[in-house]
């Protein structure tokens, strides 16, 4: 899959970006008088937190998305809440444009040059288009998980620590090393690989690994998770671990997935939208959805009748 | 609706509506023997009925294996599953029609001694009403018609009332004449029986009702309580 080779690439690219932009980043920060903050918040979760209306608002809010690939349109006027606290599943069939949507949430699509994103995509009420705001900040606030683990070629340990040294987030070795340990507990991992910090995250199994990047990505404290398929190369048993992580991380994450598995959107999610064609077809609380979907493309396609 | 792109699937949810159609048709040949049996006192043809019971209980049984192995191998949503789970429903009152048609044919030996143009006329009119009830039903659930499921749950008063109608006249036999009042008791029974019957019919309409639409039918029918009229 070409877009997903390119996404990957992209976190490196990220990476890069992150490096040199590390210290401006954090000068800034000071230089804006919001250093009496959290510390441990990366700069745009600071931004967000003055500007949240109320618990029960949605966290990402798109409003008439549309995704141009070039002269293809990938993606036709696409407007969704996607509430605090709970875990939304986008579902439809290939190409349905699911995870290009998934892709806006973090500008993962500026990447690529042919790509043009009209209308709004808001967390907590800003504009995430806006000039004004940095995508690699950005993509700290919104973490996102691939379908194939990518751990860097690294110790567990620098896996999770890398993101935390880039934002400045640790202020000594001791914090960083309970930041990587609390990150490794959150993502369910830390039993597993307590005494083998050291080796290479790629000697994990898959499973493991991809509960690694989710502990990379919840190390720089974001408010999102974006998870594209996250499951579809691992066992039943590292699935269902990351099912319960996915539940776990729920009290605390906007949680974003792209799933093919309908049993798995019914068993992780609270609310499901059903993408065809580009288009938006349908949104509901899961149960609803999978019980009694009003559209007759979304009954066709969570019954098996798509041909 | 289209079929399933893995046809197997298509084709066990048709052989469960087949088997339910089967075992509609078995109930409401037994509740229509048996009413027959009440009226000419056949005894022959009551038998018959109540040896048909044991028939409509394995297919309970054989639809409800087939219902569990659906579950668990196909994992049906949406549609596939409201009609998965209304035809477990609709087995259980299909066989409880079926209990309910052999009681009224067990009864035919207890209720002599009453004269035809009495109380069995009554019956006769309500088991027609209810026979006819229940042949609704089942069409609307052979078409999926949630209109005509509707109007069984509506018609389910008319059940009622002739109910404590056939109720207030044979509790007069049994003061006119109380060597009758054993039979009258009996018969009292079968009318109960049928008024059940209809309820069942309604609990079926239900279930068509929520397997077309996904929802509840949503407002409470007009009940006439039997026992708070006098």
């Amino acid at each position: 899959m070409p877009a997903r080779d390119i996404s990957v690439w992209s976190v490196v690219t990220i990476c890069l970006k992150r490096m040199t932009r590390r210290l401006s980043s954090q000068w800034i920060g000071h230089k804006e008088g919001i250093a009496g903050m959290d510390p441990m918040a990366p700069p745009q979760a600071r931004t967000s937190a003055m500007n949240s209306s109320g618990p029960a608002s949605a966290k990402v809010r798109a409003r008439s998305v549309n995704v141009f690939y070039g002269d293809k349109q990938a993606l036709f006027d696409v407007s969704l809440d996607m509430p605090e606290q709970s875990v939304t599943a986008l579902i439809g069939p290939s190409g349905c444009g699911k995870s290009t949507f998934l892709r806006c949430i973090n500008r993962m699509n500026d990447n690529i040059l042919s790509c043009r994103v009209t209308g709004a995509i808001e967390i907590d009420g800003q504009d995430i288009n806006d000039r004004t705001i940095d995508p690699v900040l950005l993509r700290a606030q919104v973490g996102m998980v691939f379908q194939k683990a990518n751990p860097f070629p690294k110790s567990i340990f620098e896996n999770v620590a890398y993101g935390v040294r880039l934002h400045g987030l640790a202020r000594s070795r001791e914090e960083l090393k309970e930041m990587v340990e609390a990150s490794l507990r959150k993502a369910g991992l830390w039993d597993e690989v307590k005494d083998r910090l050291g080796v290479s995250g790629a000697s994990l199994s898959g499973g493991q690994q991809q509960r690694l990047v989710i502990a990379r990505a919840i190390a720089v404290n974001p408010d999102i998770i974006l998870m594209d398929e996250p499951c579809s190369a691992l066992d039943p048993i590292a699935t269902a671990k990351i099912e319960e992580l996915i539940d776990e991380l729920r009290a605390n994450y906007c949680i974003v997935i792209v799933t093919h598995s309908m049993a798995q959107a019914a068993r992780v999610s609270q609310q499901t939208a059903f993408f065809h064609l580009g288009r938006l077809i349908e949104t509901g609380p899961t149960e609803a959805i999978f019980t009694n979907p009003k559209d007759s493309r979304t009954q066709d396609y969570i019954t098996g009748r798509f041909g | 609706m289209t079929e399933h792109t893995v046809r197997s699937f298509s084709q066990d949810l048709e052989e469960l509506s087949a088997d339910l159609a089967r075992m509609g048709g078995l109930a409401e040949d037994m509740l229509s023997d048996a009413l027959q049996a009440i009226a000419s006192r056949d005894l022959a043809l009551a038998d018959s009925v109540v040896a048909r019971d044991p028939q409509i209980d394995s297919l309970q049984v054989e639809i409800e294996k087939k219902i569990l192995r659906l579950l668990a191998l196909r994992q049906p949503l949406a549609r596939d599953l409201r009609q998965t789970i209304s035809a477990l429903k609709i087995a259980t009152e299909l066989e409880r029609i079926g209990d309910l048609g052999k009681s009224i044919a067990k009864r035919v030996k207890l209720v002599e001694g009453i004269g035809p143009a009495g109380a069995l006329k009554g019956v006769a009119r309500m088991g027609r009403l209810v026979t006819a009830q229940l042949k609704r039903v089942l069409d609307a659930y052979t078409a999926q018609e949630t209109d005509a499921a509707n109007k069984v749950w509506i018609r389910d008063e008319e059940v009622d009332e002739h109910y404590q109608s056939l109720f207030r006249e044979v509790v007069t036999y049994m003061i006119e004449d109380p060597r009758t009042i054993s039979a009258c008791a009996h018969l009292l029974f079968v009318a109960k029986n049928l008024e059940r019957i209809g309820d069942h019919c309604t609990n079926i309409a239900e279930e068509i009702h929520f397997l077309v639409t996904g929802e509840q039918i949503p407002v409470e029918r007009p009940k006439v309580d039997a026992l708070s009229s006098k």
